[in-house]
């Protein structure tokens, strides 16, 4: 198992660029998930780790050695494809012994190499088996068996998912967790699906146009976004933006937005120009006293919760609260935030202002 | 409720559709059956008419296409001792005697060196040329491929007298290995292209996942690629096969003596005491039979879908 770190990597095809200078570090054992819109560069990001895209520049460093102009066949890492990439010619168990007969193993060594991967999978009966006819879940099991088998230093994983059915993949999903926690291998996993990044995750990257927008533990990422973008893209509803132009001063703790003043975290830099007051739904509760005001446009009930959408003076927003509390549409009623939990978003650059809330989290550029 | 139906035919489209491919399996079959028949008719039921088509079955342009004859007068033919074997009963029918074999055997070989060599060096090339501008940066790659297929958009025998001084000039003229170049350059755009086709169509993910493996990029190649091209490859083969075995005007221009092939010597059979229709017949029925025997043993092949279901699309 290792550590690997990512310093200053950059991508360019021809003239787009896909990865700008993007530098993290994934922790040995982590379970680590590169997360972000399709196009962002986070595909492309595993392929440089694995050895099958060439840097432009930059430098990986696999157990301390730097790779990143080696071949895939010397990085020791084993790679799961999205659509699993099952050599069609060869039944379930070459499949599986293909990457030890490359190492020159002995007969006998593999054959037992590959029983025990089929335990720990639960492939046994379908060894002897073609590939072409296996379920979604079997030929998932067999590619991840493929990786396995080997003990690499390190596990790809390029949307491993994606090919399953939505049911099938939450099963998947922990099935592939739990197999991490016994194993306590490096994992590197891209996923556009920001539920899954946050379900199986140690640690995510936000990636969007090839730039890293957020680096942390999932909790850190959907409590303290560092961009409106991360704001937006995690979290279902996502982070509501209340638009507003006004100051913050150094220690504030509430802004005037529409002529109310609003809660939240001790400023920790000053601000003037156009802002974005940002709060997730859950943190919004209608309440009659409340002096911000918004009309119900509608409701969407979701069994425990339901999302009411609100038109306020500084734009919609949508609010997560108990399906019993009454909430019908053309009514106005007031809106309680939970002022701990607010991010101030500078509207130009996109960027969390500091606060009491994320500073220790927060690191620009 | 109608007895109409979307998916299933009626019973009057079933017959009329039925007819129709019988029809025109016949027609399409008729001129080999003809050539085949003609083989083993006599010179005289060869050309009467109207043609036969219930007739005597006869052995004899089977015997004057792999020999060479000699008249020789009723007197002599009575002096010789009695034919020892049934082919020379047949010729002395005719107050012939056999003066030796005849080159058909030779010619046929000639075709089947020729024929199969540039099919295999064309597939050989053609799968390298083809894997690398599916899958590598090739500068000017899409000018390459033009230019490429650009060597089929004239009739290859419109270079002819260039090809003929080359070959004049190199010693290539009348040689084995020449015919096996000059159709391998011909038919190497047409693999260039459909082996191109066929690996685009292969997921890169294999190759990548055999990488990661550990393997090199030709292994990759050899054990990966090579297994899932295998349709594309037998299906280019017998492309190529069929026209280095089938081509003509090349043939007659380059070749007279050592490596000429079977279509030009062919209808050399006619003038070899007068028109001996069931020999030529004879000749082309045998000289259809290792395109056959090759596209039927590659058939499998071109129907077995063998990467279906190991990719999820």
């Amino acid at each position: 198992m290792a550590e690997i770190v990512i310093n200053n990597l950059r991508k360019e095809f021809g003239s787009f660029t896909a990865v700008r200078s993007s530098s993290f570090k994934i922790e040995d054992g982590e379970f680590f998930m590169l997360l972000g819109p399709s196009g962002c560069g986070k595909t492309t990001t595993l392929r440089m780790i694995a050895g099958l895209e060439l840097p432009t520049s930059g430098e990986i460093y696999i157990d301390g050695e730097e790779v990143s102009r080696k071949p895939a066949s010397e990085r020791d890492i084993a790679f799961v494809f999205q659509m699993f990439a099952l050599y069609p010619h060869m039944n379930v168990r070459k499949n599986i012994s293909y990457p030890l007969i490359s190492q020159g193993m002995p007969r006998a060594a593999v054959r037992a190499k590959v029983a025990e991967v089929a335990r720990i999978l639960g492939i046994e009966g379908i060894l002897d088996r073609p590939v072409g006819g296996l379920s979604g879940g079997d030929r998932q099991r067999v590619a991840l068996g493929r990786a396995i088998v080997r003990d690499p230093k390190a596990f790809m994983m390029d949307e491993p998912l994606g090919a399953l059915d939505a049911e099938f993949r939450e099963h998947m999903a922990e099935e592939l967790r739990a197999l991490h926690d016994r194993m306590g291998a490096t994992t590197v996993y891209v996923t556009h699906d920001q539920l899954e990044a946050m379900q199986m995750g140690d640690k995510i990257v936000v990636m969007n146009h090839g730039v890293i927008e957020q680096f942390g533990a999932p909790q850190d990422i959907y409590d303290k976004p560092a961009t409106m973008f991360v704001a937006d893209f995690i979290g279902s509803p996502a982070m509501n933006f209340l638009h507003f132009h006004g100051a913050v001063e150094q220690g504030a703790t509430s802004v005037k937005l529409h002529h109310q003043a609003l809660p939240m975290p001790e400023a920790r830099e000053p601000f003037d120009g156009d802002l974005v007051y940002g709060i997730r739904p859950e943190h919004v509760r209608l309440s009659d006293a409340a002096p911000y005001r918004g009309k119900v446009l509608a409701a969407e009930y979701l069994g425990t919760t339901q999302i009411v959408t609100l038109d306020t003076p500084n734009g919609t927003l949508k609010a997560r609260i108990a399906s019993d509390q009454p909430a019908r549409a053309g009514e106005a009623v007031g809106l309680d935030f939970n002022g701990a939990t607010v991010t101030l978003f500078d509207n130009q650059s996109g960027r969390a202002l500091r606060s009491d809330l994320n500073e220790g989290v927060l690191s620009h550029g | 409720m109608s007895d109409y139906s979307v998916t299933e035919p009626s019973l009057r489209q079933k017959w009329v559709a039925g007819a129709l491919v019988v029809t025109y399996a016949l027609i399409t079959i008729l001129p080999l059956i003809w050539i085949l028949t003609t083989g083993f008719k006599t010179p005289t039921d060869a050309i009467s008419y109207p043609p036969k088509v219930i007739f005597e079955p006869s052995l004899e342009g089977y015997v004057n296409l792999f020999t060479t004859r000699t008249r020789v007068s009723p007197e002599a033919l009575a002096a010789l001792p009695p034919p020892e074997t049934w082919y020379e009963e047949i010729v002395r029918n005719r107050d012939m005697v056999i003066a030796g074999p005849s080159r058909y055997g030779e010619r046929f070989l000639n075709s089947i060196i020729i024929g199969f060599g540039s099919t295999f060096l064309s597939i050989f090339l053609g799968t390298l040329a083809a894997y690398a501008f599916s899958r590598f940066k090739v500068p000017l790659k899409d000018d390459l491929l033009f230019f490429i297929l650009s060597t089929r958009m004239m009739p290859p025998i419109a270079v002819a007298i260039p090809i003929f001084l080359m070959f004049r000039t190199l010693g290539l003229s009348d040689t084995h290995l020449g015919m096996i170049l000059l159709y391998t350059a011909v038919n190497i755009s047409l693999a260039v292209w459909l082996l191109k086709g066929f690996i685009d169509e292969i997921p890169r993910e294999y190759e990548e996942a055999a990488l990661i493996d550990g393997y090199t990029r030709f292994q990759a190649f050899r054990k990966v690629v090579l297994p899932q091209a295998a349709t594309g490859i037998a299906s280019t083969a017998i492309f190529c096969l069929i026209f280095a075995w089938n081509e003509y005007a090349f043939a007659v221009l380059l070749t007279s003596g050592t490596a000429q092939t079977a279509p030009p010597f062919i209808p050399t059979i006619i003038g070899v005491g007068g028109q001996d229709w069931p020999a030529v017949a004879a000749g082309a029925s045998l000289f259809l039979l290792p395109v056959m025997i090759f596209t039927i043993l590659l058939r499998k092949h071109l129907l077995r879908g063998i990467t279906f279901g190991a990719v999820r699309k």
